[in-house]
């Protein structure tokens, strides 16, 4: 039986490499010296990509390769993928949700906490030594602020029940009412940051949520507002983000993602009102595996004819 | 000059400037609020602010405050020894802007019928919330991370090594009173199994219950400390108990610094006997062991659990409440009971 040809354009995990290496012929786009040559060279016998948050599969890439059948996404967020050329060709999509629901939406709580508490800078007050000068100065409290979800999915619940664990009220905005649904619903971004002290961006990103938080969204929120973002980068207007911050119109950010990573505006470095990562929502050593397992799960269904796992399409 | 004797009495001065009629509270050293909030109380009561005297302390106390009956203090600041008290004769009252008691002398307080009136429940939650900060913290490595990224490393040296997860993991609370409960609540909502040490067991909760720190380690992945410093608490959290906490344990610390034996704490750390720690408090405060500097899986912070503006509002609140409701001879609202 002929190899089946697999396509991993960056590296994303070293477990789920070792597996796909073990079951099917890996072909590691990120070492080939010539892309678009290599892709050419094994066209013939790549049957499934595996993409991430960063790279999935383009237009571009799912017409060079004839024989795609399958993209199984190492995420739950599928927008580097080209769903509806998928549709359209009979290419079948997987992700991993459920798998790494919880790890994200601890995240979330655990920005929030930061930023409001200032935990990562008065952890730098501690190594710096200026805690031998004097007092760390009054930082905000969590419990019992109202906390705003943009997208109530598998995430977005996440989050609200950890949050009602601290007492916060919770709101929300989704394209549409959730009904039987105990959290206040409201119909737009704006409204949604106008009445909540901390806004969560947990809904997936598409062509009507990019910039879901603009300008207008983060006046609304306001100088004592904090705005967490866990979900794409592209979901907030980053220089309007960074100059709300800097001008003090916006009261603090969490920020997971970004427009362009692993590029951070260098203008956040300096400000203590904002906590920084690298993109980590689902990077625990439990959850990768999970999620790693579940890729796995998915090409083995295909391959053998059984129904997918987790199909988007 | 008939004028003179015609003369109408002065008006009486302004009322700030009639402090003496105030009650009387004495305070050795400025508690953490008055940097805030120290005008609400000095409206109320005639501060004697012993700090400010160039008189040292126990001849301040014995001019000054023989009749005071009450005394603010805070866990800065001497401790109130049985030798400060029995500078105080009238003394009936002390309140604490703080949930611990460590630096009272409970004992000569029970003995000259002295009431002790704390910050009761007003920041346990701040408390709690801090303890689940820094635990999501360690395990996430959210403060290393942070570092990471405004190095500029995620563009140059890649991703950041992966965390832990929360959810299922086993946490070990030790001392299950207000701030303990409120952590345990906390946690529940992410999916943690939840266990306790106690001095006893309480029936309100079916979390199970260990009698031994010791043991509740070794069937731990994190031990919380949440309880109070007392002879039997001192050192309790030692080289044995994090050997049995593991490898891939965690410990943080929201209680005082003293619970844990700082020394074995940092050995355990440094040579990798446990996973990760995040400490709000430390023995010798501010002083940090330097070692804990070098680590990427301590989260450290300058023992700020309860310096929140919400917080201190409300500890001032109740702290004045306390003072009115002892000076117009009502119950306190929160008074330390004898357990």
């Amino acid at each position: 039986m002929e190899s089946i040809g697999v396509l991993m354009p960056i590296p994303m995990n070293s477990y789920l490499e070792q597996e796909l290496q073990k079951r099917y012929n890996l072909f590691k786009l990120w070492t080939a010296p010539q892309k678009p040559q290599f892709i050419k060279e094994h066209a013939d016998s790549i049957r499934a990509v595996v993409g991430n948050a960063s790279a999935g599969a383009d237009a571009e890439l799912i017409e060079a390769l004839p024989r795609l059948e399958i993209v199984s996404s190492f995420s739950v967020g599928v927008d580097k993928i080209d769903l509806a050329k998928c549709r359209e060709k009979g290419i079948r999509v997987t992700n991993t949700p459920d798998v790494l629901t919880e790890d994200v939406a601890d995240l979330a709580i655990g920005l929030i906490l930061a930023v409001l508490r200032r935990l990562c800078e008065s952890d730098r007050y501690v190594r710096s030594g200026k805690w031998k000068k004097g007092d760390y100065k009054l930082t905000t409290k969590f419990s019992g602020k109202t906390v705003g979800i943009i997208g109530l999915g598998r995430i977005g619940m996440a989050v609200a029940k950890r949050a009602e664990a601290f007492n916060c009220p919770i709101c929300y905005y989704t394209r549409t009412e959730k009904s039987d649904m105990k959290y206040k619903y409201y119909p737009s971004v704006v409204e949604l940051a106008s009445n909540c002290q901390i806004l969560v961006v947990a809904c997936p990103l598409t062509e009507e949520t990019r910039h879901i938080v603009n300008r207008e969204v983060m006046n609304a929120l306001g100088p004592k507002g904090v705005l967490i973002n866990i979900g794409r980068g592209p979901h907030v207007d980053e220089p309007e983000l960074v100059s709300a911050l800097i001008e003090g119109r916006l009261g603090g950010a969490g920020l997971d993602v970004y427009e362009h990573e692993p590029e951070v505006p260098e203008e956040l470095f300096g400000l203590e009102n904002v906590v920084l990562l690298p993109h980590v929502g689902s990077a625990t050593v439990e959850t990768r595996k999970d999620m790693a397992d579940l890729v796995l799960g998915n090409l083995e269904a295909h391959f053998s004819n059984k129904p997918l796992l987790t199909p988007l399409v | 000059m008939a004028s003179d004797q015609a003369t109408t009495p002065p008006p009486p001065p302004p009322p700030e400037i009639q402090s003496h009629d105030l009650p009387k509270v004495i305070v050795l050293h400025p508690p953490p609020v008055f940097n805030y909030f120290k005008d609400l109380f000095s409206k109320k009561f005639h501060l004697l602010k012993a700090w400010e005297s160039p008189l040292p302390r126990h001849e301040f106390l014995t001019n000054h405050a023989h009749s005071v009956q009450a005394m603010l203090c805070s866990g800065t600041g001497p401790p109130i020894s049985a030798d400060i008290l029995r500078l105080l004769p009238s003394l009936r009252l002390v309140v604490t802007t703080s949930a611990g008691l460590n630096h009272i002398d409970l004992t000569e307080c029970r003995n000259r019928g002295i009431s002790i009136a704390n910050a009761g429940e007003v920041f346990s939650e701040d408390v709690a919330d801090l303890a689940v900060g820094l635990l999501i913290d360690v395990f996430r490595k959210i403060s290393a991370s942070d570092r990471y990224v405004r190095h500029g490393l995620w563009a140059t040296k890649g991703d950041y090594p992966l965390g832990s997860k929360l959810g299922g993991k086993r946490i070990g609370i030790v001392g299950l009173g207000s701030i303990g409960f409120q952590v345990a609540k906390r946690l529940e909502a992410f999916g943690c199994n939840i266990s306790y040490n106690s001095r006893k067991r309480k029936d309100f909760v079916s979390y199970p219950f260990y009698t031994n720190v010791c043991e509740l380690a070794a069937n731990s992945d994190v031990l919380i400390i949440c309880c109070g410093l007392t002879e039997q608490t001192r050192h309790m959290i030692n080289r044995e108990v994090l050997l049995a906490l593991g490898k891939e344990g965690v410990i943080v610390n929201i209680g005082r610094g003293a619970i844990i034996h700082e020394k074995e704490l940092v050995q355990c750390l440094v040579q990798g006997e446990i996973g990760g720690a995040g400490l709000d408090v430390f023995e010798n405060e501010p002083d940090v062991p330097k070692e804990l500097f070098e680590l990427d899986n301590v989260v450290l912070a300058p023992h700020m659990a309860v310096f929140t503006t919400e917080s201190f509002k409300d500890l001032c609140d109740l702290m004045i409440g306390n003072l009115e409701a002892f000076f117009s001879k009502k119950p306190l609202l929160s008074l330390v009971m004898n357990e």
